[in-house]
């Protein structure tokens, strides 16, 4: 029975790619859903294997945390990792093939991930809140520690005109460039939307690696005080979503040239685009507030 | 226990013994859900409140003879951390949440199921991280604020970090069931242009603030990781930082979700009120909830203008609470109120929350709550608004829809009993924590000096009784199934949606819906 669960994933490349019903029927007695004719634009989905296994999978990845950062051998623990990652991957082909192939992402169906993907936005503005607010609480007043200045005696703050202005620009121009993307998409024209898109993922690899540069170049480190503090919690978050939107617009990309999207009908693609506008945001607010008022 | 499709292992979900004819480890069904965080809160509870009795028998006495001071520190933080994470939350939203608005809107489930199904299954590995962090090394003795810089550097290893994580992942459920219920809540309207019932509107509100408050103390917990582990210096003054900033953090979250709870509590028991007398009640409660938190930090070392506006604006929120009250009342007025054991907890929610809500009000004084800040007072003050607001509230609910959840029918009799008895012990046990904490006693003291012997064993009687009454609606839910009678026919045709599921209930209610508005298929 675990087979029949985990054949499905090792197969899948060629599998989602034909509108098979994807049904673990095997373990249910009643009807399929997608058997059944809908009476409703909702999508009233199948038995899913991967809620508990992602939650399998966080608590690895968990442990496995705990256990670095105490000193304590964490080898067998980074199964908690692959769970999570084969999570992810099976999960999101369910999604593709729901939507993309199965036809069940009705117009109201979309309309609840729009908003569903527009909250998760909010939450990950109140993440970056939560971390400015550490900034202010201790740039508007800086204490006796620090010579109560900022930024703290001893701190030679990084030059913003340099490194940082080149990471706006081009951050600033890979949402110019990913949004000419989508236009092309929605206007029909493959060819110009898939190349915008790799030159978005382009000058988002470029950012990465200046920061990168920055960082292993920067005279301070995360220890040293509370600026080093809020400074590397900052970036280096911002450094992570960067990352984790740029992963999510080479998927884009992937799926893009397998020809999922429509001109009317990208969800994903949409959520990518949204996603990298937020980082580009919150880099402003980083780039402003941080490298400019900050030093 | 009978067949495999009887009430008990509905209720129960057992997958060993039923895997393949009940889809327990991979449903994405609302109703499975629901009975899942209802069984998991169930667990919860009795964990929590046999950590109450714990801390209640060793306050019995003067002198720490029955635990000793870190083991007293340990099960007070676990205490709160389970009761208010791992059973009002999950209760409340979780379980009442998932069961009643998939039905109260008459859509066939939430908008994301398996994202619904993901909420519950972090928060059992929520819980285990929680309680190993207990049984490693000394326990979590930080109280449930884990305030640096006592979480920070005094209590190194394993379990503050398996502590801090076990609330992260709490989070994790928390933001991603938040985002279901508003999104199902809002999207998923039929055009009939019926108004929004007042359960699901209040969940809608309690969800964007926890939405937007959850994050917040995710990312104070993270400062106290890399604190703990990355030489960081949020909360080090050594490095410039201010523990004073985990304070506000931590407490700018924690208003919110209190204030979330009882934002829909009692409309769990669907009083017929006027939509928009408790409506916006309920959106200024969620508003000011935004910009009060300061009322916990009086003693932190605020400037007095600060500790003068947080005073101000703490009181407002009595203004909209009162008027909730009021139409509580008011409902009522006029009408044949019932004796039955949902009417009962009902009643007793309203006084005595109000009472908890008057004592909230003397604390607000920030000159007063200078001599009560960290005594018994506050303990008395939020058991009245916990214990019995919450937890009266949850058993409003759970007697009102037991019969749409278990499909058996509890007896009658036998609840109003319990309701006497909890109603009794929950009053003995926590109305002498007001002398207490206005003759001096501090809080989280596993000893204490003598002259407060008497309302500290008046309280630890108190606290007997609310346990055996614990115990008593154990027998009394064991009771149900063994004795099954089973749902017929509902008596008072109630005009709300749900109950006409209460005879025949179906994978999926709901599957054809009304005409909607925006789109088609």
């Amino acid at each position: 029975m675990m087979m029949k669960l985990f054949m499905p994933s090792s197969l899948s490349l060629f599998m989602s790619l034909k509108m098979k019903s994807l049904s673990y029927s095997n373990y249910t007695s009643r009807r399929m859903s997608h058997d059944i004719l809908p009476r409703s634009p909702y999508h009233v989905l199948d038995p899913s294997p991967w809620p508990i296994l992602m939650a399998v999978g966080l608590w690895g990845l968990a442990m496995t945390f705990i256990c670095w950062a105490n000193g304590v051998s964490c080898n067998m623990l980074l199964l908690g990792a692959g769970i999570a990652a084969m999570v992810v991957y099976g999960w999101t082909r369910d999604l593709v093939n729901e939507g993309t192939f199965q036809g069940f992402h009705t117009k109201k169906v979309q309309s609840g991930l729009t908003l569903g993907f527009i909250l998760f936005l909010v939450s990950e503005l109140m993440l970056f809140f939560s971390f400015f607010w550490g900034f202010f609480h201790s740039a508007l007043s800086p204490s006796l520690e620090m010579g109560c200045c900022w930024p703290p005696v001893g701190i030679d703050c990084l030059d913003w005109s340099k490194a940082p202005l080149h990471n706006t620009a081009l951050l600033v121009a890979s949402s110019c460039t990913v949004t000419s993307s989508h236009k092309y998409l929605k206007a029909g024209n493959f060819n110009s939307a898939v190349a915008m898109l790799i030159l978005t993922v382009f000058l988002s690899a470029l950012f990465v690696k200046n920061q990168y540069g920055e960082y292993a170049w920067s005279s301070f480190t995360i220890a040293d005080g509370v600026y080093g503090s809020c400074f590397f919690m900052l970036t280096g978050l911002h450094g992570m979503h960067v990352m984790g939107g740029t992963s999510g617009l080479l998927y884009c990309l992937v799926r893009m040239l397998a020809r999922h999207f429509s001109s009317t009908h990208h969800l994903a693609y949409t959520f990518a685009i949204w996603y990298w506008h937020f980082v580009d945001i919150v880099w402003l607010a980083l780039f402003f507030i941080i490298y400019i008022w900050g030093s | 226990m009978g067949r495999f499709d009887s009430a008990f292992w509905k209720f129960f979900p057992c997958p060993v013994l039923l895997y393949g004819k009940r889809l327990d480890l991979m449903s994405t069904n609302h109703l499975d859900i629901g009975s899942l965080y209802m069984v998991f809160g169930f667990w919860s509870v009795l964990a929590g409140t046999s950590l109450s009795s714990l801390i209640r028998w060793s306050l019995f006495n003067p002198g720490s003879k029955f635990l000793d001071p870190v083991c007293y520190n340990a099960v007070v933080t676990m205490h709160a951390l389970v009761m208010i994470f791992f059973f009002v939350m999950p209760v409340m939203i979780g379980g009442f949440g998932n069961w009643l608005v998939p039905l109260m809107l008459q859509v066939p489930d939430m908008q994301f199921p398996r994202m619904n199904a993901f909420s519950f299954w972090v928060l059992p590995v929520s819980l285990y991280f929680m309680v190993v962090s207990a049984f490693v090394e000394n326990g979590v003795g930080t109280g449930w604020t884990v305030y640096p810089p006592l979480s920070t550097f005094s209590y190194h290893g394993m379990c503050m970090d398996l502590a801090i994580l076990s609330l992260h992942l709490a989070g994790i459920s928390s933001i991603f069931s938040s985002i279901n219920f508003m999104v199902t809540i809002t999207n998923m309207r039929s055009v009939d242009g019926h108004l929004l019932a007042l359960f699901p509107w209040s969940i809608k509100v309690t969800s964007f603030l926890l939405l937007t408050t959850l994050p917040v103390l995710a990312g104070g917990l993270t400062m106290l990781l890399t604190d703990r582990h990355f030489n960081t210096s949020f909360f080090d003054p050594v490095g410039g930082g201010d523990p004073v900033l985990f304070q506000h953090l931590f407490w700018f979250f924690l208003d919110l979700v209190y204030l979330s709870r009882f934002m829909f509590l009692v409309y769990k028991k669907k009083l017929l009120m006027e939509m928009w007398v408790c409506s916006m009640p309920c959106l200024n409660i969620g508003f000011l909830g935004f910009i009060v938190w300061g009322h916990h930090m009086f003693v932190a070392g605020m400037d007095v203008d600060t500790r003068a506006y947080f005073s101000a604006a703490t009181v407002i929120i009595a203004v909209p609470t009162g008027i909730k009250v009021f139409a509580w009342l008011a409902t009522m007025m006029g009408s044949k109120v019932s004796t039955e054991a949902p009417m009962l907890w009902k009643l007793g929610f309203i006084a005595l929350f109000t009472i908890g809500g008057l004592t909230g009000l003397i604390l607000s004084s920030a000159s007063v709550d200078v001599t009560l800040h960290d005594t018994y007072f506050v303990t008395g003050h939020f058991h009245y608004v916990l214990s019995m607001g919450a937890v009266f509230t949850i058993l409003a609910g759970f007697t009102h829809w037991s019969p749409l959840f278990s499909r058996v029918m509890m007896h009658r009799q036998k609840m109003k009993s319990h309701f006497i008895a909890m109603f009794l012990g929950v009053n003995v046990a926590f109305l002498p924590h007001h002398f207490l904490g206005l003759a001096g006693m501090p809080r989280r003291v596993v000893d204490y000096p003598d002259q407060f012997w008497f309302w500290n064993k008046v309280s630890t009687f108190g606290s007997h009784l609310s346990t055996a009454s614990l115990l008593l609606f154990v027998f009394l839910v064991w009771e149900a199934f063994m004795s099954h009678r089973p749902v017929v026919s509902v008596r008072n045709s109630s005009s709300s949606p749900e109950w006409s599921v209460a005879v025949n209930l179906p994978k999926h209610a709901a599957l054809e819906s009304a005409k909607m508005s925006g789109g088609s298929i």
